[in-house]
């Protein structure tokens, strides 16, 4: 099975090059600026595309996802909508992975086999799931894997050697390194650190390895592309959008290139390293 | 339905599954600790020093056994309510005193449990979630006896109708953080929490309230719980002979309700019925998981959960705010799914009444938790014969309520 996700690492390898993971939360600040934003992001430099599935208790986010959430619930966000912004995107969008991200309650609630259908029709790629470890696979992780979509498991500084066999058994498409112990949007460990353990992580496998948490700047982007296959960025996108609300936290006629600005330069920030 | 099990007491599964609730639905960064806690908590459970190092609290901090008391004027007034609707009943009811503990509530049983268990893991800082405050009150407690780092987290509308326990908790030493995020009770506490562990995963000992979060909690919290059964099933021996005829207790998470059915839940004549919270009405906001919830996933076990048709949690109402959570134990969503416990449930009025009613008549002033247990035994009991024993628990005490219950009545008189 080879999805979207491994032809964009497989031409980014050729580049020499990192992949640069955006996120922002599906539904924020409404449906149809989400959408605009997400259509901007390949054109701006982004590789993947991750988007958030709001939740009410996001329990592993930071205020900055956590508002982003609110927002989007607020604006009427729901699982349905979402898989339908990911159909509207995929009319003109056929390369650049999507990778739906969020929580198992509202999946769960959508019903795991309606879900997998839907998405894997609406055009995403792969599913990160915080709140499913390894141990409960059987709900939904090998489930996707039959479905065609990749399941991308999130290794952190506590998953330790010991451990990491059996989060990567069904793990494809990437790893998900996140480089500090922490909520989403947390200081972000130093470069050095965060090579050393993708390092050990790719004793383990030969999925690419991304690492995300922490990375707001450029300068971090590439310091981080440097050591790993791919640098993931959020909450500073988020934080980005949410600058270009209006005080009643409606999209202003900025909050498009707000985004769009931010991802190219840390895009090129991402492209200036060179992979070793 | 699920075919009836041999027995209802050999839960959890070892991946922590009662039928199909529970599990371990946490972020990576915590799964090594869980497991971590699993391995730990076998040792202890298994390790006669740590059991008699347990006993020793209970006896002299603790002050256990708690008593099994006879209420004699409530049995009575309820004889009256039967005699005067032609049925001349009214079961016999005793009162499981676990307000008497030290810190005011059950709460400490598991407390007490989960910082020595802390303690031979070496944790030295704990973090604990509170709805009411008892159980941040009990986890204070216990930190300053041994001298731990303690922060609770404690949404702020519940800082501010419960501020006697927040009063207590700073006193103890604890740093009470009021969570501002979600609707700002219960839930959000339990979120923030979670997001203070994952970041202080390695020093840090999140001692969970209730039989709630992933495996091994659930089965921990309620095993630490279990000497309320234990005790009641001995005191009533001694009082009358034989076993109660039927069990009542709050549930919000419920670890009170737990602690003392567990122990009964093989013995078919025991009755046995857990109270949630009906709020405003069971049509309007409640906090009645079982009744107005269904299947779901959140805090890190799969359970009755109060949701709208997108998954997305909904936000719970209770007077009380100990009952104010939108989820229940994974293990009550079990028992409810086999028919061994009868969920009932009753209102803010119900329990304000019923709450006022014990007062008078006993001369103990319940938490308005264990408000809600009274309100429905003020129901069945009239409905039982006069050699029915009854037991309620009365989990904790009502000190904490009176400026919030004067408030109210107060607003009525005028």
């Amino acid at each position: 099975m080879s999805t979207r996700i491994d032809t964009r690492f497989a031409e980014l390898r050729k580049q020499g090059r990192a992949a640069f993971v955006t996120f922002l939360m599906a539904g924020d600040p409404d449906p149809a600026t989400s959408l605009a934003i997400i259509q901007a992001l390949p054109e701006a430099g982004a590789d993947i595309i991750e988007i958030g599935m709001p939740f009410t208790d996001p329990m592993a986010d930071g205020p900055a996802v956590q508002a982003a959430g609110r927002r989007a619930l607020k604006a009427g966000m729901t699982v349905t909508k979402t898989l339908q912004m990911i159909r509207d995107f995929r009319q003109n969008e056929d390369a650049t992975p999507v990778v739906l991200m969020g929580y198992y309650n509202p999946i769960y609630i959508y019903g795991v086999e309606r879900f997998l259908v839907d998405a894997k029709a609406a055009g995403i790629d792969g599913l990160i799931v915080v709140d499913l470890p390894p141990e409960e696979d059987s709900e939904l992780c090998i489930p996707a894997m039959k479905a065609g979509l990749n399941f991308i498991r999130l290794a952190t500084p506590t998953t330790d050697d010991k451990r990491l066999p059996a989060v990567l058994a069904n793990t494809s498409g990437f790893v998900y390194y996140v480089s500090i112990t922490g909520i989403t949007g947390s200081a972000a460990a130093d470069s050095a650190a965060v090579g050393a353990a993708v390092g050990r992580i790719k004793r383990h496998t030969d999925l690419p390895v991304c690492v995300g948490f922490g990375i707001r700047t450029p300068e971090a982007a590439r310091g981080i592309a440097e050591g790993a296959d791919g640098a993931v960025v959020g909450s500073a996108l988020v934080d980005a959008l949410s600058g270009s609300l209006d005080t009643g936290g409606k999209a202003t006629a900025g909050t498009v290139n707000a985004v769009a600005g931010l991802v190219a330069s840390l895009a090129a920030g991402v492209r200036s390293a060179r992979a070793g | 339905m699920n075919s009836l099990p041999n027995s209802f007491r050999s839960g959890p599964d070892e991946r922590g599954h009662f039928g199909i609730f529970g599990g371990r639905f946490v972020a990576e960064t915590l799964m090594p600790l869980i497991l971590d806690l699993e391995k730990a908590y076998a040792e202890a459970r298994a390790d006669s020093a740590f059991q008699r190092e347990m006993a020793g609290y209970r006896k002299n901090y603790v002050g256990r056994p708690s008593p099994l008391y006879f209420a004699e004027r409530l049995t009575e007034h309820l004889r009256d309510i039967s005699a005067a609707s032609g049925r001349a009943g009214g079961a016999k009811i005793y009162l499981k005193r676990e307000e008497l503990n030290h810190t005011g509530s059950h709460k400490v049983n598991n407390v007490l449990g989960q910082i020595l268990v802390a303690r031979r893991m070496g944790k030295k800082r704990i973090i604990a979630e509170t709805g009411a405050g008892q159980h941040g009150v009990a986890t204070a407690t216990l930190c300053a006896r041994f001298g731990l780092d303690c922060v609770v987290y404690m949404g702020a509308v519940d800082v501010a109708r419960q501020e006697p326990n927040v009063i207590r908790m700073e006193m103890l030493g604890a740093k009470v953080v009021p969570v501002q995020s979600g609707t700002r009770t219960l839930k959000d506490a339990m979120n923030e929490a979670l997001r203070d562990w994952v970041t202080n995963v390695h020093n840090t000992f999140y001692c969970i309230g209730t039989v709630a979060g992933p495996h091994p909690y659930p089965m921990m919290v309620r095993d630490f719980q279990s000497v309320i059964g234990a005790e009641t099933r001995a005191q009533m021996q001694e009082a009358e002979g034989r076993l109660p005829d039927s069990l009542i207790a709050c549930i919000g998470g419920g670890s009170n309700a737990m602690g003392l059915f567990h122990p009964f839940l093989d013995d078919a004549s025991v009755e046995i019925f857990g109270v949630e919270a009906a709020g405003h009405g069971l049509d309007k906001l409640h906090a009645a998981s079982l009744t107005g919830g269904r299947p779901g996933v959140l805090h890190g076990n799969r359970t009755y959960l109060l949701m709208d048709d997108d998954g997305q949690i909904q936000d719970a109402h209770s007077i009380s705010a100990g009952l104010d959570y939108p989820g229940i134990g994974p293990e009550h969503s079990w028992l409810r799914e086999t028919g061994r416990v009868t969920y009932l449930s009753a209102t803010d009025e119900e329990a304000l009444a019923a709450f006022q009613l014990l007062s008078r008549l006993e001369g103990i002033i319940p938490a308005l938790e264990s408000a809600h247990a009274i309100a429905r035994v003020i129901e069945l009991a009239p409905q039982r014969s006069k050699d029915h024993l009854m037991v309620v628990n009365l989990s904790g005490r009502g000190d904490k309520d009176v400026p919030q219950v004067g408030e109210i009545l107060k607003g009525r008189k005028t």
